[in-house]
């Protein structure tokens, strides 16, 4: 929380440091694009992946001297700025829907850069093991259907295990996020139920529970409520210790969140990707005996054609370079990297971004 | 008048008011002062018109669309692109009103004490205590009210109201105790709003002339009896306009009351229960609104929370202007 927070104000302060440093030694450097601005490339959008996109953008600072702005405005700002022109790039949890695609200025290109997985997260001080739940059993708790800890159905997956006969108290996203986006996303391809309503978003209406800002503020109020049930992203319940369900995947097998298991379930739709993907894909409810199911790509947005000569061509080596060198460092940060099969994939991807029509 | 050298301080001293028209009409700096200081004064009252009317235009599309049910409706639901604003309106409204009656009493209380029992060496200290409630941000008492204030409600205090007290049986504490509450949000908004209510109480009680309390103790009347009858009748509407302050800023409160409230759309009589308010709905839900619909929705729930905002200040002055002229017209 701390580090979201408090990034508009590192990123401001970066930015006047960035102009001042530009204003008294823009003689020496005297390349004809670069020389106008201090910042190359300027982009907004997602702040689940800030953590790391500023890594890779400082660490790409320090190797090629280029510098890139990135604003974690939230990805809907992200949609609009981009759609608007304002930025070089956008970056969002969801992939931008079809009228959103229509309305931008110009063909978008979708790349995904890392893998975010939402555990789920309770309060059972009884439990040993981790919790086993089905998708539709967690469906079926987030919509209110099961309201008891110890109901059959739960009890069912959890053999020999003693759950006590208290409340369920469900806790959700108070403000619109990609990780609702994800979980939601997962819940509608296991149940139709939750399919038809309330359905997949960054906000929803939802049928039952209360409602926590913040990753944090939904870990407190699971930390305090016993019988408590809830999602949050997987760097923070990593990082934080918090118990997590193990989640049957769409192969039978029980798999917990981990940056492996939402790595292996990225693994199991790249294999069968058709080669004119856009990118825009779910890899929820992944195929593969390791895969985790609740897993989700964030992307870059990139214009297709780029109008800037000087602006495409540094785009395009920031492209490459994330996914050569950023990828590498992504676990540190508790985000899944890409499988190596797509990274190939990716490259060529890259490459088709164009200049006035011509690659 | 013949010499130059004399300054139009001077002049305007000398020969009263009647001077400065004729200083304006001479000097150009004066013209340039009063078109600067004309063009700040207009400004405010302009700038507040275009937000207004900024926000009514980006409102539109949903009043149009959803007309009397955007504010009569109970189904938000942003997926299907259906919105009434009902469970906020009522959460802003409520969370307010629960914050006025515990905050009033304590903050009166606070400020008679200062201003007429309290020793002269605790004035200062406890009155700059206070005050210093309203610099404390709005997210610290949000975080003290996860980890101090809602574990203390759903433990002892929501099972002593609902089960000890037997309120439960009244629909206004029913229902289970999960912590996140309407109560809650109104407790947090009380202490937010108690220091703008006792800071201008007390200033308020302390510009009362001592011949008033002398006069009442002179005709006998006990310290209780000159302090409710003599001084605060006198500071009757100036108390009313620090409620008003107060309540001006509990509408507006977000951050707290979001990390309290439960932030669910649903309207409950139960004060146990989760609720919502129009300003945490718009911090919640504005960053990653992509859709018009949405965004219009939002821009909609905003000029609502305009425009009760500016009844809930109108009716205000009206109270204050009409306590006021009772106050003064009443022999004491």
């Amino acid at each position: 929380m701390t580090l979201r927070t408090t990034a508009p104000i590192v990123l401001l302060a970066t930015a006047l440091i960035a102009c001042g440093a530009g204003g008294s030694g823009s003689g020496d450097d005297a390349k004809p694009a670069s020389s106008a601005a201090a910042v190359d490339l300027t982009g907004a959008g997602a702040t689940f992946p800030y953590p790391i996109y500023s890594k890779w953008f400082a660490d790409y600072a320090r190797e090629t001297s280029v510098k890139i702005n990135y604003q974690s405005i939230g990805s809907g700002g992200g949609i609009r700025q981009l759609t608007e022109h304002t930025v070089d790039f956008g970056a969002s949890d969801a992939p931008m829907s079809d009228d959103e695609l229509s309305k931008a200025k110009g063909p978008v290109m979708h790349f995904p850069t890392v893998i975010g997985a939402v555990a789920v997260t309770y309060n059972l001080a009884s439990l040993q093991a981790p919790l086993r739940l089905t998708g539709d059993v967690l469906a079926d708790l987030f919509l209110g259907h099961i309201t008891k800890w110890n109901d059959s159905r739960i009890k069912a997956v959890n053999p020999g295990v003693a759950l006590p006969a208290t409340d369920v108290l469900v806790v959700h996203r108070a403000e619109a996020s990609g990780t609702t986006y994800i979980f939601s996303d997962y819940l509608s391809a296991v149940s139709p139920d939750w399919a038809k309503a309330p359905g997949k978003g960054k906000e929803l209406s939802w049928p039952v529970g209360i409602g926590a800002k913040g990753n944090e503020g939904v870990a407190g109020q699971v930390k305090q409520t016993p019988g408590a049930l809830a999602y949050v992203e997987l760097a923070y319940a990593k990082q934080n210790n918090l118990p997590t369900a193990e989640i049957k995947n769409a192969s039978g097998a029980f798999v917990g969140p981990s940056i492996e298991s939402a790595t292996a379930a990225a693994a199991g739709v790249a294999g069968k990707l058709p080669n004119n993907t856009d990118y825009r894909i779910s890899i929820v409810n992944a195929p593969g005996a390791d895969a985790y199911p609740i897993a989700s790509f964030t992307w870059l947005l990139v214009y297709r054609n780029q109008s800037d000569a000087a602006k495409a061509r540094k785009l395009k080596d920031f492209l490459h370079w994330y996914l050569h060198s950023g990828e590498g460092t992504a676990a540190s940060l508790d985000y899944a990297p890409l499988p190596d099969a797509m990274k190939t994939r990716l490259d060529a991807r890259v490459d088709s971004v164009t200049v006035g029509g011509t690659a | 008048m013949s010499g130059s050298s004399v300054s139009p301080a001077v002049l305007m001293a000398d020969n009263g008011p009647g001077t400065v028209v004729r200083i304006h009409g001479r000097h150009i700096g004066d013209r340039v002062y009063r078109g600067a200081i004309t063009f700040f004064a207009i400004c405010v009252p302009l700038l507040v018109a275009l937000v207004a009317w900024e926000i009514a235009v980006a409102g539109w599309p949903t009043f149009r669309h959803f007309g009397l049910s955007f504010l009569t409706s109970s189904d938000w639901d942003p997926v299907k692109e259906r919105f009434g604003a009902a469970p906020a309106i009522y959460g802003t409204l409520v969370s307010s009103a629960i914050a006025l009656v515990i905050a009033t009493p304590l903050a009166v209380g606070v400020s008679v004490f200062l201003s007429e029992f309290a020793p002269r060496w605790m004035r200062q200290p406890v009155g700059f205590l206070v005050d210093l409630l309203a610099a404390i941000p709005s997210v610290v008492y949000g975080l003290w009210g996860i980890f101090v204030l809602l574990p203390l409600l759903r433990d002892p205090v929501m099972p002593f109201l609902r089960d000890t007290l037997k309120l439960g049986s009244t629909p206004f504490f029913s229902g289970p105790a999960y912590g996140p509450s309407m109560l809650a949000a109104g407790l947090i908004l009380a202490i937010m709003v108690l220091p703008y209510i006792a800071s201008v109480s007390r200033e308020v009680l302390l510009a009362v002339p001592r011949a008033q309390r002398e006069a009442a103790l002179a005709l006998g009347a006990t310290r209780w009896e000159a302090i409710w009858r003599a001084v605060l009748p006198y500071a009757k509407s100036g108390i009313i306009g620090g409620i008003i302050l107060g309540l001006g800023r509990a509408l507006g409160e977000t951050m707290a009351v979001t990390m309290l409230i439960g932030n669910r759309q649903e309207i409950s009589a139960s004060l146990l229960a989760p609720g919502y308010t129009m300003a945490s709905l718009i911090a919640n839900e504005f960053s990653e609104a992509s859709s018009d619909a949405h965004l219009s929705a939002l821009m909609a729930v905003g000029f609502t929370l305009l425009v009760i905002t500016i009844i809930v200040n109108a009716i205000a002055r009206w109270l204050v202007w009409r306590v006021g002229g009772g106050a003064a017209s009443k022999p004491l």
